[in-house]
């Protein structure tokens, strides 16, 4: 049985797009069958995050509209083979997505796949609200800061209200994703715990992502950073995040950056 | 001492943050509900009241909302124009 799940936030540039990939290839790695379907439609960017970009040929909007079939748009991953993309269109804009075209689609994509990851654009309109709406469990990405908290809470809301599952009177599974952590600075008070959001949000926790610049990294060369490097802290949480949605029993542990001999005993990292 | 109460007020700034967003969410999370606009609402009937009695200037009209954690103020400030001269 295929699972549709949303990647969202409210809040822009928490890092949606960057757990929709690592989670998708992380799940993808595990043998199951992934596709990672990008709803920014007129601003897509999972292309480019997963370096697909210069493979799209069709997209989403295509698609919906009948101008391709659904397995002409979908792209397969180079490094997995169980991971593919649907894209967002560029040119087009959120009202090419018709809520009947979308339904379409989610349903033919569960035939193909085990999971389904929508990366859902920021905001509350129409892109946000049609890449929830048939959704079976939720990531909420968070950050660990006052506007992300808040714009959060408002997800929440409306995870519970307007999605397919909320009007049937079903229960939206909802797990937190808390990004860009600094463990030293919320020990020192400077950054909001991870106990404080989710006391504020109350939802289950899924992962922590230290803050890192492998993200970065693996953004600038178009890999996933679970794949791109897959010892580093931030895709061992990912890693350990993508076993926990499969229902595995996870410790919940804040990965570190391994150091080397000289940067321990400098103390810092080398660059 | 007032050094030291400086530093540590600068660096726990998350306790702050922490507390500012219960507040917020709290009420947001109300406001969400059937009661949506009721503070609007309440502020379009108070006036309404005053001004079936009162000739009022909307423009002198001072709305203040302050949301606290135990409770909140809703201050609605009107200025009365002077009686114009000659008027009796």
């Amino acid at each position: 049985m295929a699972k549709v799940l949303v990647v969202t936030s409210g809040k822009g540039g928490v890092g949606k797009t960057t757990s929709a990939a690592a989670l998708g290839a992380a799940l993808a790695q595990s043998g199951l069958n992934v596709v990672v379907v990008d709803f920014d439609v007129g601003l897509r960017n999972l292309d480019l995050v997963m370096g697909a970009e210069r493979r799209v040929v069709f997209d989403l909007v295509n698609v919906i509209q009948g101008d391709a079939k659904l397995a002409q748009a979908l792209i397969r991953d180079k490094r997995v083979d169980s991971l593919s993309l649907l894209p967002a269109s560029q040119t087009r804009d959120k009202d090419a997505l018709t809520p009947e075209g979308i339904a379409r689609v989610i349903a033919e994509l569960r035939e193909k796949f085990d999971w389904v990851i929508c990366d859902s654009p920021a905001g509350i309109e129409r892109g946000a609200t049609l890449a929830m709406r048939h959704a079976d469990q939720a990531v909420v990405v968070t950050n660990p800061e006052v506007s992300s908290v808040r714009d959060s809470d408002r997800i929440i809301g409306l995870l519970d209200s307007k999605t397919e599952r909320a009007e049937r009177g079903e229960r939206m599974e909802k797990h937190l994703l808390l990004t860009r952590y600094d463990t030293g600075r919320a020990n020192r008070g400077e950054m909001l715990k991870t106990e404080d959001v989710l006391e504020i949000l109350s939802i289950p926790l899924l992962g922590i992502i230290p803050e890192s610049q492998e993200v970065l990294r693996a953004s600038n060369l178009g890999s996933p950073v679970t794949l791109n490097n897959p010892d580093s802290a931030p895709a061992r949480a990912y890693a350990d995040a993508a076993r926990r949605l499969r229902g595995e029993v996870v410790p919940m542990v804040v990965p570190e950056e391994k150091r080397g001999f000289v940067q321990r005993l400098f103390g810092r990292r080398v660059a | 001492m007032r050094l030291l109460d400086y530093f540590f007020a600068r660096r726990s700034s998350a306790p702050v943050a922490r507390e500012r967003l219960q507040i917020v969410l709290a009420h947001e999370r109300a406001l969400s509900g059937a009661h949506g606009d009721l503070v609007r609402q309440l502020q379009e009937e108070i006036l309404a009241v005053v001004a079936r009695h009162l000739k009022i200037d909307r423009e002198m009209v001072h709305i203040k909302l302050d949301r606290g954690a135990s409770i909140s103020t809703l201050e609605i400030d009107i200025q009365m124009p002077a009686e114009p001269a000659g008027a009796h």
